[in-house]
Formats: C-alpha cells, sequence, structure tokens
C-alpha cells in the first residue's frame, strides 16, 4: 500500500511549460514508475503539443476526461498558482500537490474557504512543499528520489531538506520508507501533520512514523494531541528552531514565533507529554527511531 | 514588511478609519512647523521606529506648547530608542509623528491576524487598551473577543457591533466603531496585510471612536502586488546585512552568537543552529541559500556572514539532493579563496555527489574540516571556535 500516492497513480503536470515544472517532470518520470504516471501536462495555449512525449491539455478538466489523471503536481508561478490549485480541484481530482513556494496567504484563505464551502473532497497538499515520494513507486515533486528506498516508516514534514535528512539517517540504518510527505512551509496550507498521520495510523503498509515540524502554529500539538488518543504506532518527533528568535520569519512564511506563541520548546513538551518520542537532535531521528523498532 | 504609524494611519485613514490629525516630520523645524499647523494646545511627539514600546523607553511624550515640542522633538530625534522589541542597542530615532492631543474617555484594543487553525482574518477586540495584548490574553483571556471573518462576505454589521458592545462602546458611539472595524477589515485584506493593530483605539469624550495608534505589517509575498505599499519601505528600520542577502535571493537572519551557519532549506537551517546549540555554543546567524544556490550565492553568503565581526568560526552544512555537493564544494572552496578566510570552516555535506565534493574540498589545500553528519558538524566547529 503507502498512503496518498502509488505506481497507480495518474499525474498532470501544470506548469509543465516553465523551466521548473519541465526539469522535475522530467526527474519524476525517470523515477521507479514515473513513465506510466506522469502522462499529462497544462497549458491553454500549447494544447495539442508534447512535452517530452508528455502530451499537453488545455485544461486539467481535459486532462481528467483524455489522460484519466486523478493527480496534480503544480510547478505554476505564485501569482498565478491560486488559480492553478482552484483548476485542479475543481475538475474534483483526488489529490492536488502544490510545489509552488511565495503565495500570497490571502489566495490561500479564499481557496481553502471555496474547498469549504464548495464541499470538495480533493486533498491538497502544499503549498510551498517537496511533495509526495512512495519510494521504489512514484516521486511526484522536487525531493531527490535516489535517497530513498521502500520500506516501512512513514515520514511527515514541513520542510524539505529537513525531511531528506531523516530519510538519509534512515537509509544509513537500512530503514526504507513506505510515504514521505511534505505538508509544507506556509501558514494556510492544505494537509496538516494530523491528516497525514491518520492516514499512516491506518495504512498496513507503516509501522512508525517521524513527524518533523518546525517553529509556528499550533499543528504539532493538534496532531500530537491525536496520536495521544488514537495512535496505534510509534511516532518520532523533532522540532526545529530551538533558537530561533520571536517575531521573525525563518525562512518558511508560517516559520514565525508570533505573540508568545508556536515555540519549539512549547511543542516539543506537548508531543512528549502525548507520547511521541522527541529527539532534540536532529542529528539522532533515525537512531531514535530505530532504538523504538527494536522496542516493539 | 513592517511600516511606520504614520504610514499605517495613512493606510487606515484611506479606509475611513478617524486618526488624530497629524504631519510626519525629519527634523526639530519640521516638527515645530508641523504643530504650528495643527490647532490646539496639546501635542503628541511620538518616535516613529518600527519597534513597539516605545512609550515606556521614552519615545512619547506629550507637549503643552510650542517650545515643549520642540524640547522634545530635539531630544527625541536621532536618540537610540530602547524598547523590549529593539534589542539593548535600541534603534536611532530618524522620524517623529506631531500629532493633535486627544480627549481620551476609554482606551480599547482591536486587531487582525490570520488564524492558522480557521484559515480566516481574526478579529480580536479587548476593552483592555494601551497594553500589550499578549499580556491581556495570558492573564484575563476572556477580556479577548474574537471574530473569524468569512472571506466572501467580510466582517459583517451585526459582528462588528456586537464586539464594539462587547469592550465597552456605548450604543451611541456603535455605528462609528462599527465603521472603523469594517475598515480596519477591508484595510487588512485589500492590502495583504499580515498583522494589523490598533492599540489604543479611543472613545473620545464628545464620542468619538479615533485610532490613536496603528501597526500594520505586510504579507511579503503579496508585494508584487502592492507597489504603493512597497515604496513605504523604511530600509533604515532593517538590519543591514539582511537587506543585502536579500539581493542575492538568500534568507539571512543575524543572531547573537559566534558561529556562522550557511544550509539549503529553512528547515534544515534551523535544525543546524539547534545542533550548534545542544553541543554548547551559539548560532551567528539563519542563513538559507535556497535549492539553486551557484557558487556565486555561497560566495557572498560567506561576505554576509562574514561582515559581522561576532563571527568567529563557519559552519556549512548542506544536503544536496538537486543541488549537487560538488558545485557546492567548489562554490566553499571559490569563497574561502576570495574572502581570504581566516576562521576555522567546517563543511558537512550529504547527497548527490557528496564524495566528489570531500575530495575538492580536501584538493584545495585549505584548512576545511570535513565533518560526516550533523552532530559530528556542530561539535567540531564548537571545538574549533574554542580552541581545542
Amino acid at each position: 500500500m503507502s498512503i496518498l500516492i502509488n505506481k497507480n497513480t495518474r499525474v498532470v503536470t501544470q506548469g509543465i511549460t516553465g523551466k521548473t515544472g519541465q526539469f522535475h517532470t522530467r526527474m519524476s518520470r525517470d523515477y521507479a514508475n514515473g513513465r506510466n504516471c506522469f502522462v499529462a501536462g497544462v497549458n491553454p495555449k500549447k494544447a495539442g503539443e508534447d512535452f517530452e512525449g508528455i502530451p499537453i491539455y488545455a485544461s486539467v478538466k481535459d486532462a481528467k476526461q483524455k489522460a484519466g489523471v486523478n493527480t496534480s503536481v503544480i510547478y505554476v508561478p505564485p501569482p498565478f498558482a491560486a488559480a492553478a490549485i482552484w483548476e485542479a480541484i475543481d475538475a474534483d481530482l483526488d489529490l492536488v500537490i502544490c510545489i509552488t513556494e511565495g503565495i500570497p496567504v490571502r489566495d490561500m484563505i479564499e481557496i481553502k474557504d471555496r474547498m469549504r464551502k464548495h464541499n470538495k473532497t480533493s486533498i491538497l497538499v502544499g503549498p510551498n512543499c517537496p511533495g509526495v515520494i512512495t519510494p521504489d513507486e512514484i516521486k511526484i515533486g522536487i525531493m531527490p528520489g535516489h535517497i530513498h528506498k521502500k520500506g516501512r516508516v512513514g515520514v511527515v514534514s514541513r520542510s524539505g531538506t529537513l525531511t531528506y535528512e531523516a530519510v538519509g539517517q534512515l537509509m544509513e540504518l537500512g530503514i526504507g520508507q513506505s510515504t514521505c510527505v511534505g505538508i509544507g512551509g506556509d501558514p494556510v496550507n492544505g494537509m496538516k501533520h494530523i491528516d497525514v498521520m491518520k492516514l499512516f495510523n491506518d495504512d498496513p503498509e507503516t509501522d512508525a512514523v517521524i513527524m518533523v515540524g518546525e517553529i509556528g502554529g499550533a499543528d504539532e500539538e493538534t496532531a500530537a494531541l491525536w496520536v495521544k488518543d488514537n495512535m496505534k504506532k510509534p511516532v518520532v518527533g523533532f522540532i526545529a528552531g530551538v533558537t530561533a528568535p520571536a517575531g521573525k520569519r525563518m525562512g518558511h512564511a508560517g516559520a514565525i514565533i508570533s505573540g508568545g506563541k508556536g515555540t519549539a520548546q512549547e511543542k516539543l513538551e506537548v508531543m512528549q507529554a502525548c507520547g511521541i518520542k522527541v529527539t532534540r537532535n536532529p542529528a539522532e531521528m533515525g537512531k531514535t527511531l530505530k532504538a523504538i523498532l527494536k522496542q516493539a | 514588511m513592517k511600516i511606520h504609524e504614520y504610514q499605517a494611519k495613512e493606510v487606515l485613514r484611506k479606509y475611513g478609519v478617524p486618526t488624530p490629525r497629524g504631519a510626519a516630520c525629519f527634523s526639530v523645524d519640521e516638527a515645530v512647523k508641523a504643530a504650528q499647523s495643527i490647532p490646539g494646545k496639546v501635542w503628541v511627539v511620538k518616535a516613529q521606529i518600527h519597534a513597539g514600546g516605545r512609550g515606556k523607553g521614552g519615545g512619547v511624550k506629550l507637549a503643552k506648547s510650542l517650545d515643549e515640542v520642540k524640547a522634545y522633538a530635539g531630544q527625541i530625534l536621532g536618540m537610540q530608542l530602547k524598547t523590549h522589541q529593539t534589542g539593548p542597542e535600541g534603534q536611532k530615532v530618524r522620524r517623529l509623528l506631531i500629532e493633535e492631543g486627544a480627549d481620551i474617555k476609554k482606551e480599547l484594543y482591536v486587531g487582525m491576524v490570520v488564524d492558522r487553525v480557521t484559515q480566516r482574518v481574526c478579529l480580536m477586540a479587548s476593552s483592555e487598551g494601551g497594553m500589550d495584548i499578549e499580556e491581556v490574553a495570558a492573564h484575563t483571556p476572556e477580556k479577548i473577543h474574537k471574530v473569524f471573518v468569512d472571506p466572501e462576505t467580510g466582517l459583517k454589521d451585526a459582528e462588528a457591533d456586537a464586539v464594539a458592545a462587547k469592550i465597552g462602546i456605548p450604543a451611541a458611539s456603535v455605528p462609528q466603531a462599527r465603521a472603523v472595524l469594517q475598515a480596519l477589515y477591508k484595510a487588512f485584506w485589500d492590502t495583504d496585510a499580515s498583522l494589523a493593530e490598533i492599540n489604543p483605539l479611543v472613545l473620545t469624550g464628545d464620542g468619538r471612536v479615533v485610532a490613536l495608534d496603528a501597526k500594520i505589517n505586510f504579507d511579503s509575498n503579496a508585494l508584487y502586488r502592492h507597489p504603493d505599499l512597497l515604496a513605504l519601505r523604511d530600509l533604515d528600520e532593517e538590519d543591514a546585512a539582511e537587506i543585502e542577502a536579500s539581493k542575492f535571493d538568500l534568507s539571512y537572519i543575524s543572531l547573537d552568537g559566534n558561529i556562522g551557519c550557511l544550509v539549503n532549506g529553512a528547515g534544515l537551517a534551523m535544525a543546524t543552529m539547534d545542533t550548534i546549540k545542544l553541543y554548547g555554543a551559539e548560532p551567528a546567524n539563519f542563513l538559507d541559500v535556497g535549492g539553486g544556490a551557484t557558487a556565486e550565492k555561497v560566495t557572498e553568503a560567506f561576505k554576509i556572514m562574514l561582515k559581522n565581526p561576532k563571527v568567529k568560526g563557519i559552519l556549512v552544512n548542506i544536503f544536496g539532493g538537486i543541488m549537487q555537493c560538488d558545485t557546492i564544494a567548489k562554490g566553499v572552496v571559490g569563497a574561502a579563496r576570495e574572502v581570504n578566510l581566516s576562521v576555522p570552516l567546517v563543511v558537512r555535506m550529504k547527497g548527490t555527489n557528496d564524495e566528489i565534493g570531500r575530495q575538492i574540498l580536501k584538493d584545495s589545500g585549505l584548512p576545511i574540516i570535513s565533518a560526516d553528519n550533523m552532530a559530528d558538524a556542530a561539535q567540531k566547529i564548537v571545538a574549533a571556535v574554542a580552541g581545542k
């Protein structure tokens, strides 16, 4: 199994005619079953053309009808990204993954409001995220595929390279991953830690989860409280930003301690109290997980 | 992006929020002239810096004559104003706001932020005006009233009226308060604000509702569609190193420690800082070179870090995925040569082509210390800086 995506996922790239979209579509196509999975691109002005053999359609709806896509990945630049997200959601795709960084928060407030009011069931991942990978099956996004291998540990994180770091540590210990989900660093986004945790809990091929968070907001606390009452599998946690000063945006739009809230300390304490095995040393995420697997 | 109080008031006035009459001034002469043009017997001389807590730091004075305006303006202009938000060195005052005095009957608080849980704009209002809202939230949270605004409708009349009543606005002034709250929301939404505060919002003796102070921060991701707001940016209020870094698309934040960090990715950059702390030292900066770092960017990053005299060592931590370690290694070597690096440098590289990258570092003949993982890297730089 795995969560969210597998070898049967069929993907349309929105922004396939841009440099970033082309580069990463090529990398994703060349990973595992990518050739079968990446079947469409969208650009209304270039409908009928193709990108290295991947047909380009006028709209997401068109790609869904003609190429049977159920998932979209978005590399569209920030000023147009919200409209691209809505186009994919309005086409009722199962999953919409938005990689784009720098989308105004107001645009995301409008998207999320419209999703609720129109009862849209598409799952949104991101924006400002590395994407999702189910190792040795399919990679959708910008993460380096070759650092992963198939296994039974789930990874969920707000940060890109810190996710790779966690994966790298697992790999050094010979531990593979079921699915790795980058939920992104923006304050208003799609899936949160808790949503991914629920899927991992129900996935028979995931035995344990690494949850990587960072300063800002309270999503990690919310997920921790859910884990306490519902999670059947061990969870290892790390929060980046113990040394981050208050009131400063640490790279990610959502990584900011505001009004004294959203500190790493606060999150770590709640996670620990909820039974998550917390490490304060980011170099020991893999080790901590391995120790837990041995106990289990 | 932050702006000054007088600029925030200009923005709010455009949306119909009443503010005291006033003018921004850059000199004592201008301050006196401004006061002369504002009728009345009392003026407020207010330091304009981006940090809060100006009153307590001595940056806000009530002048009862033009001579006092002159004296206070002279005192405040050019002072290093220290508040709980400026840090110990304070912030130099370069601008003043001269305003008419207000007849204050009641001080209230209203503010707006984006609420991450409901994913809506949240209006917060309290009868405890003039106070730090964080204090109110911590000690008497029941005194803060919230409305999560539907983005389709905006702040509704009934919602605004209910909040106004809850914070103690008398019935006769509720229509005015409603107008202020709705204008504040509209300003927040239209300008892509990330925070807007009127603290205090005052009720005057004659029943008017007036914004005595104002603060607005904007979503920097949205500034591309607000060139008029971008023009309000005051570079004097920002950290010089952060401005320099932003020119090269580097995300940099100055901190107080002595170990410079150069990392790819915001999360990994924070984690690297945390690891340095874990091993007993403090980071000198946050620096994310981003996913597409080039040799040029790495060189600029080194230059910016080394401009900080406190930096006694540098830790480079790169997880090369799309970005390849050999490219970074070349950048690091080039940068170390170009800046004539004289402090210890520890490099940890992992990912694509890390072997080649390490070889490049080794072959450079430079005294670069290689590390295997984050913990090893942090330990090595902490030890090197401590002279062990």
